[in-house]
């Protein structure tokens, strides 16, 4: 799986309060979350991920609540896939159970600026910056959770699973 | 166990699924905790469609407005955990029930459908962190300030994908509030869980509250922890957390005294019979300061009951503070108290992110029961042994 888009970056410590407030978890529906993804950090920020993003972003993102509803309005807004030097263990959980790609890489903070360029390629565990040629090697994904991410998150996947049992 | 954010998502995946039963009704708990009363049509809609998942599926244990309160209090109070219990819930503070020796820990509501539907999910056993505490606190010292000292150490992520283990004299010393109040604050250092080992204190709690059989369990004699943490308890003062992180942790001693527009006593770290207990005891005879509002949320229906007749509830009254009903509303900044731009706020919950309870432009300090009373009287934060 290999995601190519514009690098939106954020810094360490990413709270699910700041990528979706409170007051919007009264919302089921991905459009209207994906509305205001990060909207704890300026209204309107959302528009950033339109056509299309690849979040990179610092240590521990995704911290705090439990609330799927923000990986959930990351996707809807066009993040197509996140990769941070660490994340929060349950967001991370969330975000490949909804089929949002989720990619630890260390030190992708040098490595790219806001607005480059970058081709995430999951299974290879390899991240290029389009601007400067640089790439920059990590973990893959492994095997089981890209089937999930290829399949369209956990639900898709358990459907297809039994489809074929 | 879901709740009516959490709970929704979890029934759209769940249908999703093309499921029409779900693997257990018995073991699946639904707790109304965040929109207590629905502030919104849009709130309402989602917990009808909740009461009417719940009937449909003939799940029993469910807690309606007025049943039960916020989710951690009721789960144990309802006798829903045990030692040994596996417990997931779709909610990040589920790990407060390590206080009962249960392994418990929030997941996602997409996962928590895939439990509807199989009873299975996958979990690695964590590497343990283990802080040992000795040694008796000050007067007006509380658990809080002590996990808040543990997350000044650990920092945010200090403890992600790991359990952290209270061991020592003080924890046994506890009661089990205050053994909720550590496991309960453990994810705020990303901590998969927060365990104590259960005592006599535990059965005698769970005794009146469940008829199920329980053993009690330890870590082995050999038990090997990443690391350990020593704090001896005597040594703490109260502590702070400054905006906007729960490990921006300090002495109160080296906190400026800022001038606070609300003080919050409540939330699943601190909304407790015995944190309302002693926030009523400073209170006492005091009023709070004409530019600051106190907002009081027992954790449940059964603290409310408790605190009212303890006279706790006619204190707050008195003093010029407002008794809300049970909830998650104020803590969250959903309603009951949202605050506005450039409100500053001291804290018993569990969380000072950007935003958290309302605007952004907001700053929260976080502290314990103790010095929320003290600095609700005073106006601006205040040490709660200068009033005591």
């Amino acid at each position: 799986m290999i995601v190519e888009a514009k690098a939106v970056r954020f810094g360490d410590n990413v709270d699910t309060d700041v990528i979706l407030p409170g007051k919007y978890l009264g919302l089921t529906e991905p459009a209207e979350l994906g509305e205001h993804a990060m909207e704890g950090l300026s209204p309107g920020f959302a528009s950033k991920f339109v056509g299309g993003a690849v979040i990179v972003a610092g240590k521990n993102f995704g911290q705090g609540s439990s609330r799927e509803h923000a990986a959930i309005a990351l996707k809807a807004a066009g993040a197509r896939c996140v990769v941070a030097e660490s994340f929060a263990r349950i967001f991370y959980r969330n975000a490949i159970n909804i089929g949002l790609p989720a990619m630890e890489c260390l030190g992708i903070l040098n490595q790219v600026a806001d607005g480059d360029r970058v081709s995430v390629d999951l299974e290879q565990g390899q991240i290029r910056n389009l601007r400067t040629g640089a790439t920059t090697s990590t973990e893959p994904v492994p095997l089981d959770l890209l089937q999930v991410l290829n399949d369209g998150g956990i639900i898709e996947h358990l459907k297809r699973k039994r489809a074929h049992e | 166990m879901v709740h009516d954010i959490t709970g929704p998502l979890a029934v759209q995946s769940w249908k999703n699924l093309e499921e029409t039963k779900v693997w257990d009704p018995d073991r699946i708990v639904v707790i109304f905790d965040h929109f207590l009363p629905p502030p919104t049509e849009q709130a309402a809609k989602l917990q009808k469609m909740m009461r009417d998942f719940v009937e449909e599926q003939g799940i029993r244990n469910f807690y309606d407005i007025g049943r039960g309160g916020i989710c951690h209090q009721v789960m144990p109070e309802k006798g829903h955990v045990h030692p040994r219990d596996i417990i997931v819930g779709a909610d990040s503070h589920t790990c407060t029930y390590g206080a009962f020796g249960a392994f418990s820990t929030g997941i996602g509501s997409t996962e928590m459908a895939a439990v509807f539907a199989t009873g299975n999910l996958w979990f690695k056993v964590p590497r343990t962190i283990r802080v040992n505490v000795t040694g008796s606190f000050a007067p007006s010292v509380m658990a809080k300030d002590l996990i808040l000292e543990v997350l000044r150490k650990l920092g945010v992520s200090g403890a992600n994908y790991r359990g952290i283990e209270f061991t020592g004299q003080t924890v046994k010393d506890m009661s089990i509030a205050e053994r909720m109040t550590l496991c309960n604050m453990s994810i705020e250092a990303g901590a998969k869980t927060g365990i104590v080992a259960p005592d006599s204190k535990t059965e005698e709690y769970l005794g009146a509250r469940t008829t199920k059989s329980f053993e009690r369990l330890t870590s082995d004699e050999d038990s090997t922890y990443e690391r350990t943490i020593e704090i001896d308890a005597s040594t703490l003062s109260p502590q702070v957390a400054r905006p906007h992180s729960p490990d921006n942790v300090a002495p109160i001693e080296e906190i400026p005294e800022s001038r606070i527009d609300q003080a919050f006593l409540g939330s699943c770290t601190n909304g407790r019979t015995e944190d309302l207990r002693i926030a009523a005891e400073i209170l006492d005879g005091r009023r709070v300061h004409d530019h600051t509002r106190l907002i009081v949320t027992p954790a449940s229906q059964e603290v409310y009951q408790k605190c009212l007749e303890e006279g706790h509830l006619e204190i707050f009254a008195k003093s010029g503070a407002i008794v809300t009903n049970p909830g998650c509303g104020i803590c969250i900044g959903i309603h009951m108290g949202v605050l506005g731009p450039g409100d500053v706020c001291v804290s018993s919950s569990n969380r000072n992110f950007v935003g958290r309870m309302g605007s952004p432009q907001a700053k929260i300090f976080l502290a314990s029961p103790a010095t929320v009373a003290a600095s609700a009287i005073a106006g601006r934060i205040t040490d709660p042994r200068k009033m005591s």
